[in-house]
């Protein structure tokens, strides 16, 4: 799935990073970084409340480029500019994690298990 | 034979994976593969926030060879009790703190053995854990 799709899915808006020529084929969703660093999966979109810098350092070590921040959590400056950094793209939907998660599996973004 | 020396902070989450990160770029330049790259970096970052979470000071050291990487964390801190309820995936005694931080479920140790060829967790109550990990290249 295209990465603009799932900024128009969940009404999102890029925070850090670019979007185009982006795709992400499954999606995971945990507000737990431990969670997350046991999933083996390339381009995975994670989906998350959890907004600190370690959001961002454990996704640059489990190879994940995008990140939609649910339940209107906001990335801090020192969050953003991490994100640019390390290439990651950034976004933030005010949609709840179940919402989010329900629209995306209904508009065909697989599961990693 | 490439040494890297890390001093880790206990409690000082804003730095917590700087380290890992440094060396995920030094294995990237040595074109190690991205599946090895990510089995080293997932398990020191986790040996990392353990060190953050639970201990007051930490280092890290590690040599990468040709044929492997070597990592030997040792924080001074409160150790760990039991070395096998730790390994026990869901056992944690992380803070409150650390878990509003996305850590502390359990899932560190037992997550750290699975993507390592070898580890071994040496610990004093009262003083401190080693941790030593292997990750063969080839």
């Amino acid at each position: 799935m295209e990465l603009n799709q799932v900024i128009d899915i969940l009404n999102a808006k890029v925070v850090a990073g670019n979007a185009s020529n982006f795709s992400v084929e499954k999606g995971f969703c945990s507000d737990l970084m431990s969670d997350v660093l046991t999933v083996d999966t390339d381009k995975m979109l994670l989906i998350t409340g959890m907004s600190n810098l370690q959001t961002i350092r454990t996704s640059e070590m489990a190879d994940i480029h995008c990140i939609a921040l649910v339940r209107n959590k906001k990335a801090t400056i020192e969050m953003k500019g991490l994100a640019m950094e390390l290439g990651i793209t950034l976004i933030e939907t005010s949609f709840s994690m179940y919402r989010a998660v329900g629209e995306l599996y209904a508009s065909g973004l697989q599961p990693v298990y | 034979m490439i040494n890297l020396k890390y001093t880790i902070e206990g409690g000082n989450f804003t730095n917590a994976g700087f380290a890992s990160s440094q060396v995920k770029k030094t294995l990237k330049q040595l074109n190690v593969s991205t599946k090895l790259i990510k089995n080293v970096v997932v398990a020191l970052y986790e040996a990392e926030v353990n060190i953050v979470a639970h201990a007051n000071k930490g280092e890290i050291d590690v040599s990468i060879s040709p044929e492997e990487v070597k990592m030997i964390l040792t924080d001074q801190g409160k150790g760990i009790k039991d070395i096998d309820q730790a390994m026990t995936v869901g056992y944690s005694t992380a803070s409150q703190k650390v878990r509003a931080m996305g850590f502390g479920a359990g899932m560190g140790l037992p997550n750290i053995k699975k993507n390592v060829d070898l580890l071994t967790i040496e610990s004093n109550v009262g003083i401190g854990t080693t941790l030593t990990m292997i990750k063969k290249l080839i």
